[in-house]
C-alpha cells in the first residue's frame, strides 16, 4: 500500500473533499493504483539533477510600477455567490 | 458544394469573391449543427444570435471592398475553458455552471480583432483533466466518424465540431495531449504550440507550466492561418515569450527535402495497435521518399513522461483549484463556518475525477511525500527535456504515434483512471520539454482515423507546419469527411 486509508483521509480534509466511506474506498483503490505505477520514478537515477519547475526558467517578470485600468468592482463582484455593500460576503468567520 | 464541407481558407476565397457572405456561412453551419447536434453533443453553449451580428458585420464591410483580416467572417469554436466576455464559460464544471467571466481571454480578443464568428462553446473534459470527454459535467461527446467511439480529449468538443462541420477551426487547449489527442481520434489537425508561443491569459488554468491554447482544424493551411492569428507576447502573461511571430503561411511549401526527421523508438510502446505503428511507420517511410534525411533517435526517458506528469500536473492542478472555495466565483454550498463551506462546494461541484487529480497533487506535494514524489517528478522532467535538446542537435522535427490506438468506446475506460492516462503516454513528454507537436491523419484502422505527431523544437512551428503540410499534401486522408455514425 502507497497510500493508506488514513493518509486519503488526511489528504481529503486538506484538499476540503468530503467523501463517504464506500468513495474513501474506491478513492484508496485508485490512488494506490496510480501511485505504485508513479513508483517507477525511483528506477531513475537522478543524483545531481536539477529540478525543473518550469521550462522557461524564468525568474520574476516585473513590470514598471504604474497604475493601469483594472477591473472595475461592480464587475468583479458580478459572479460572487454572495456580496454586500461592494464586498465579497462569507460565514462568520471570528467569534464574538 | 455545402458550405459546412469547406476549410477556412476556402470561405475566404469565396467570401471575398463575394460568392457567399458572411451570413450564408454562419446559417450554413447551424443548419449542420442543428442536423448532427443531437448526434455529436459538441458543444456547451452557442452563440447564435452574436455569431449573426458579428457575420452581419463583416457583410458590411465587404458590401464596401474592405480588405479584411484571414479569419473575418469564418465561423469557429472555442473550448469552453476559455474566456469570452458576457459569454458563459464553464470549463465543463458544475462548480462554474454560471460563470460569466467580466473580461476575454486574449485569444479571444485576438480572434474578435479578426473579426470571426464565435459558434459556440465547445465541450471538454472537467478542468480540462480526461482524454475522452466522459468527464464533462454536462454532456458526453461522440466522435463523428463512429458516435459509439469517444472523440479523445480534452478538447473533445472542440475536435468534434470541426469533424463534423459544426466548426470550420476551434481553438482547445493542450496540458498533456488534450488538443492532439482529440484531433488525431476525429481525425482533424491539432497544434499544441511552444509553451509560452499563444498567452494563457483568460485560460482557466489547469497545470499553469503545462498548459497551451491551441487551434484545431481541417488542414494544416487553417491551422497556420488560427496559428497567425492567436500567438504572440502577451504583458498580462508572464510565461509568454517575447519573441516575434513569423507568417505561418510561410511554412505551408510541400517540400520536405533536406529535413531531418528522427524517430524515438521509445514511443512505439507495449501494447500499441500493430495498426496503428504500422501506419505511422508508413507515413516515414513516405516522408524519407520524399526527400527528408531520416535519423532513429533514442530517447530514454520517455518511460518516465507519465508518471512524471501525473505528479507535476496534478500538483499543480491542486494548487489551481484552490481558488473554487464558493467566494469569489462560482458555485457556493451553505456551510456553517467557510471551511465547511467550502468543502461543501467542492465536493458537490467537482466531478470525480477532478476530485481524485486535486487528492492525489495535495498528496504529492504534502509534508513527508514532496521530496519522494514532486520533486522526483520535477528532476525526471529535467532528464525527458535533456532527451528532446540532445535529439534536436541531431534532427528537426520528430515523427512519432500520437497514442497507443484508435478511439475506444464510450464507457471502455471511464472505470480505471489509470488505462485512461495510458492513453497519452506519447503525447505528455512534449508537454513536459515545452516543445510544439502537431497531430494530422496518417491513415484509417477499419473506418476510424489514425493520428500522426510531428514535434519540433522551442518555437520550431514553421518546421512542424512544413513537414505536416508535405505529408498532408502527397495524401488525401485531410479530404475525408466523417460519415456521423451513420447519419
Amino acid at each position: 500500500m502507497k497510500i493508506t486509508r488514513k493518509d486519503v483521509e488526511t489528504v481529503a480534509f486538506l484538499s476540503r473533499l468530503a467523501m463517504d466511506e464506500a468513495e474513501m474506498d474506491k478513492f484508496t483503490g485508485q490512488l494506490n493504483a496510480i501511485l505504485e505505477y508513479v513508483d517507477m520514478l525511483n528506477k531513475v537515477d537522478t543524483e545531481g539533477v536539477e529540478p525543473t519547475d518550469h521550462i522557461l526558467n524564468l525568474k520574476n517578470v516585473m513590470r514598471a510600477d504604474e497604475a493601469k485600468p483594472s477591473l472595475a468592482r461592480e464587475l468583479a463582484l458580478k459572479n460572487a455567490p454572495e456580496q454586500e455593500d461592494g464586498y465579497f460576503k462569507v460565514p462568520k468567520i471570528l467569534e464574538g | 458544394m455545402e458550405l459546412y464541407k469547406l476549410t477556412a481558407h476556402e470561405l475566404k476565397d469565396k467570401l471575398t469573391t463575394k460568392e457567399v457572405s458572411a451570413v450564408e456561412v454562419a446559417e450554413a453551419i447551424y443548419t449542420r449543427i442543428d442536423a448532427v447536434e443531437d448526434k455529436v453533443q459538441a458543444f456547451i453553449s452557442l452563440t447564435k444570435e452574436n455569431a449573426l451580428a458579428q457575420a452581419r458585420r463583416v457583410d458590411e464591410k465587404l458590401k464596401a471592398n474592405e480588405e479584411l483580416p484571414a479569419l473575418a467572417g469564418i465561423p469557429g469554436a472555442l473550448k469552453d475553458n476559455i474566456c469570452v466576455e458576457g459569454t458563459k464559460t464553464t470549463c465543463g464544471s458544475q462548480i462554474l455552471a454560471n460563470f460569466v467571466p467580466p473580461y476575454n481571454a486574449t485569444v479571444t480578443e485576438k480572434l474578435n480583432a479578426q473579426q470571426t464568428v464565435l459558434v459556440g462553446k465547445a465541450n471538454m473534459d472537467e478542468f480540462a483533466m480526461g482524454s475522452s470527454t466522459e468527464n464533462s459535467s454536462f454532456k458526453v461527446s461522440r466522435n463523428p466518424w463512429d458516435t459509439d467511439t469517444v472523440p479523445g480529449g480534452s478538447s473533445g468538443g472542440s475536435a468534434a465540431a470541426v469533424a463534423a462541420g459544426q466548426a470550420v477551426w476551434a481553438l482547445g487547449s493542450d496540458t498533456g495531449g488534450s488538443i492532439r489527442l482529440p484531433a488525431a481520434y476525429c481525425g482533424v489537425v491539432g497544434l499544441k504550440p511552444t509553451y509560452g508561443r499563444v498567452s494563457r491569459y483568460g485560460l482557466v488554468a489547469y497545470a499553469s507550466s503545462l498548459d497551451q491554447i491551441g487551434p484545431i482544424t481541417r488542414d494544416v493551411t487553417d491551422c497556420a492561418l488560427v496559428m497567425n492569428a492567436i500567438a504572440g507576447y502577451d504583458h498580462r502573461d508572464s510565461t509568454s515569450i517575447n519573441a516575434p511571430v513569423p507568417d505561418y503561411t510561410q511554412a505551408l511549401v510541400p517540400d520536405i527535402r533536406g529535413m531531418k526527421i528522427g524517430l524515438p523508438k521509445e514511443y512505439f510502446v507495449a501494447g500499441m495497435d500493430p495498426d496503428v505503428e504500422k501506419a505511422v511507420y508508413a507515413a516515414i517511410e513516405q516522408l524519407k521518399a520524399l526527400g527528408a534525411e531520416y535519423k532513429e533517435v533514442s530517447m530514454p526517458h520517455t518511460e518516465y513522461a507519465l508518471a512524471t506528469y501525473y505528479m507535476v500536473a496534478t500538483a499543480e492542478a491542486s494548487s489551481n483549484l484552490a481558488r473554487y472555495v464558493g467566494v469569489g466565483f462560482g458555485q457556493r454550498e451553505k456551510g456553517e463556518d467557510l471551511i465547511s463551506m467550502a468543502t461543501q462546494t467542492r465536493t458537490q461541484g467537482f466531478g470525480a475525477e477532478v476530485r481524485r487529480r486535486i487528492m492525489l497533487g495535495n498528496y504529492a506535494l504534502s509534508s513527508g511525500y514532496y521530496d519522494a514524489y514532486y520533486l522526483k517528478a520535477l528532476k525526471v522532467r529535467t532528464l525527458i527535456k535533456r532527451d528532446f535538446d540532445k535529439a534536436f542537435e541531431d534532427v528537426d522535427v520528430l515523427v512519432a504515434p500520437i497514442a497507443p490506438t484508435t478511439a475506444f468506446k464510450i464507457g471502455e475506460k471511464i472505470n480505471d483512471p489509470l488505462a485512461m492516462y495510458l492513453q497519452d503516454v506519447c503525447t505528455v513528454p512534449v508537454n513536459l520539454a515545452g516543445v510544439p507537436a502537431i497531430s494530422l491523419p496518417c491513415g484509417f484502422k477499419g473506418h476510424m482515423p489514425i493520428g500522426l505527431q510531428i514535434i519540433g523544437k522551442p518555437l520550431g512551428e514553421s518546421d512542424v507546419l512544413k513537414a505536416a503540410y508535405t505529408f498532408e499534401q502527397n495524401n488525401d486522408y485531410y479530404k475525408r469527411l466523417a460519415p456521423l455514425g451513420g447519419a
